[in-house]
């Protein structure tokens, strides 16, 4: 089969791989029918997640049908069409059954501090992902549904990780009625994030980036206020400024760990690597928000240390929550929510590249060139 | 109320909403749809239902183990399903095999170690491609080509990100510079060797 295989930092290329083979009796394989790049995946494609191993396959938001299934599955078939949530859980560890599914005990043998995740290092447990013609699935029985008939492929493969992200986001800054939201990085998961903040209840909700045509999709999708960071020498007072000098109620950290904003930050993190990647956005949080308030972290971090300011966040009496998404519990209410309109995943896809131009997607959406939000790839159309 | 002259932080009035339910109602499809917390799925934060995930196991049946799994030390054991994609082999193999063994998650050295694994198998990878009939090609593998395709000026206009976009080329280009100097210099000294 051909798949996408990383070759070191910054170099991605197509290799032709045997088809995986089923490992597990709970295992299936799934033909990918769509895939996208995430902005998770530029943190490994950047170099700047321990344990990427040259030959790796990349990929956690992908949909496919069913090929082959183990021997102890019972609630999917061959041929069936299923979206696959990007954290890979066992439904039965002390985490799953508190439905914490990217929190999953039982399916990463190489760290405890995150759980499994498709295509993203040997970190998250050593899983080939997505962007490529065929998938090795584990604990089918517990992770992939169904697509909907009425669902669109483009809004089911969003829903498997940046859409259900958007809204888990905003679900942990437990939004009051009236509360100003903002929300920092206006990529497909803060798109998301601010479209579902209104439906929480938020009063106000400001997006905050620096790439136009992602400030113009948060205005137009997300009929959110925005705020051009390039266009203020210092986010925090304009926010406070905004605010009536209280700062946010909530903020959700959208951008994550190659935030940008601050050279010295982008460059000693993310380039020169002298830190686990670029708190400017956390910072920015957790200077942002109004005492008492709560900082919602869903922008990803690796796991080698930041210089967070946590000094600041104590004594403003901040609440942190954040997480990997567990994907399959936002999946119900977010169904709703897709059928009806209020939240439209797939308005954000700007770009769609075969399986065989991987190198140029990566760094289309890296460099965000083009006006690229949300890239796609398609693992058949050659 | 209080003087409107001063930012509401400094006295004790919440100010009056800018706009009604109504007025978010009418302007934004789906606006409080989830105002009620019983309707938000990560209410209550840690819900025990064990009968909903799907599964019908009460420990998952182990995978096949064929050749020595590594995993963390704040581990049990190896989990009972993991992957196989890339195992441990060569000399970043021992690197990354130390880091496993001898280093909990909680210590730096463990992943610095990591990082320095995955340096040594970037490096050993592309000079192993020069054997194969697939050598590493750091043209077509960075996609650079698209930079003529996607607008590579006119999409970077007035970004201030643009600043560190030019650092990157150095980061992947650097060190195939710096190998090909290295090289020539000495060949230049073995022939020059070689001449007298
Ligand atoms: N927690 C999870 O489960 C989870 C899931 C998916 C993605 N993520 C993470 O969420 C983040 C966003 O993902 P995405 O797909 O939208 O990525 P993306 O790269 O498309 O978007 C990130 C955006 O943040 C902007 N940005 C950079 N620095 C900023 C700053 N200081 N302030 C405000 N904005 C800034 C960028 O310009 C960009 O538009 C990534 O870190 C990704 O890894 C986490
Ligand atoms: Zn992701
Ligand atoms: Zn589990």
């Amino acid at each position: 089969m051909r798949a996408m295989v990383y070759r070191g930092p910054y170099k991605v290329r197509v290799e032709e791989k045997d088809v995986p083979a089923v490992e597990h009796p709970n295992d299936a394989i799934v033909r990918v029918t769509l895939a996208a790049i995430c902005g998770s995946d530029l943190h490994l494609y950047h170099g700047l997640m321990p344990d990427t191993r040259v030959g790796h396959t990349f990929g956690h938001e992908f949909i496919g049908v069913v090929e082959q299934v183990g021997s102890s599955v019972q609630n999917l078939q061959v041929g069936d069409r299923v979206m696959v949530p990007f954290n890979i859980s066992c439904g039965s560890c002390w985490f799953c059954a508190r439905e914490l599914y990217s929190n999953c005990h039982n399916v990463n043998p190489n760290a405890t501090a995150v759980g499994g995740i498709y295509g993203y290092s040997h970190t998250t447990g050593g899983y080939d992902g997505g962007q490529a013609q065929y998938v090795r699935v584990p604990f089918a029985d517990v992770g992939p549904v169904r697509i909907p008939d009425w669902m669109h492929d483009e809004d089911a493969v969003l829903l498997t990780d940046a859409a259900a992200t958007g809204y888990f986001g905003a679900q942990l800054g437990e939004i009051a009625e009236g509360d100003t939201v903002v929300v920092l990085g206006a990529g497909p998961v803060g798109l998301i994030a601010a479209q579902s903040s209104w439906l929480m209840g938020a009063g106000r909700v400001i997006v905050v980036d620096h790439l136009q045509e992602r400030l113009e999709k948060a205005r137009t999708m997300a009929h959110a206020e925005t705020l051009d960071y390039d266009e203020h020498d210092d986010v925090v007072v304009e926010l406070k400024r905004q605010t009536d000098f209280l700062g946010a109620d909530v903020v959700i950290e959208a951008a994550g760990a190659e935030a940008d904003g601050n050279l010295l930050q982008q460059v000693t993190g993310t380039k020169l690597k002298l830190q686990g990647g670029s708190p400017v956005a956390l910072n920015w949080a957790i200077d942002g928000a109004r005492k008492g308030g709560t900082v919602s972290v869903v922008g990803a971090y690796g796991p080698i240390p930041n210089a967070v300011k946590f000094g600041d966040a104590l004594n403003k009496g901040l609440t942190l929550r954040m997480n990997q998404t567990p994907v399959k519990r936002q999946w119900p209410r977010m169904f709703e929510h897709v059928r009806n309109g209020h939240l439209t995943p797939r308005a954000m896809v700007t770009h769609r590249f075969p399986l065989e131009h991987i190198a140029e997607a990566y760094h289309v959406f890296s460099a965000k060139l083009d006006g690229c939000i949300k890239p796609l790839v398609l693992p058949d159309a050659a | 109320m209080t003087d409107p002259e001063i930012p509401s932080a400094y006295v004790r009035d919440k100010r009056p909403p800018r706009e009604t339910r109504e007025q978010l109602r009418a302007r934004i499809p789906g606006w409080g749809a989830d105002l009620d917390p019983a309707d938000r799925p990560s209410h209550p934060r840690l819900h025990y239902a064990p009968g909903t995930t799907g599964a019908h196991w009460d420990f998952p049946e182990r995978q096949p183990e064929r050749q020595p799994r590594e995993r963390s030390i704040e581990h049990a054991f190896v989990t009972p399903v993991f992957g196989t994609a890339q195992p441990l082999r060569g000399v970043s193999g021992a690197i990354r095999r130390l880091a496993y063994r001898r280093f909990s998650e909680g210590r730096l050295a463990h992943w610095l170690l990591l990082i320095v694994g995955d340096r040594v198998d970037a490096w050993s990878s592309h000079l192993r491609s020069f054997a194969t009939l697939h050598p590493d090609n750091p043209v077509t593998e960075t996609g650079v080509r698209a930079e003529f395709t996607h607008g590579g000026l006119r999409s970077r206009r007035g970004r201030s990100d643009a600043r560190h976009h030019v650092l990157d080329p150095v980061i992947v280009a650097g060190p195939w510079v710096a190998g090909a100097a290295v090289t020539y210099t000495g060949v230049r000294r073995l022939v020059r060797a070689l001449r007298h």
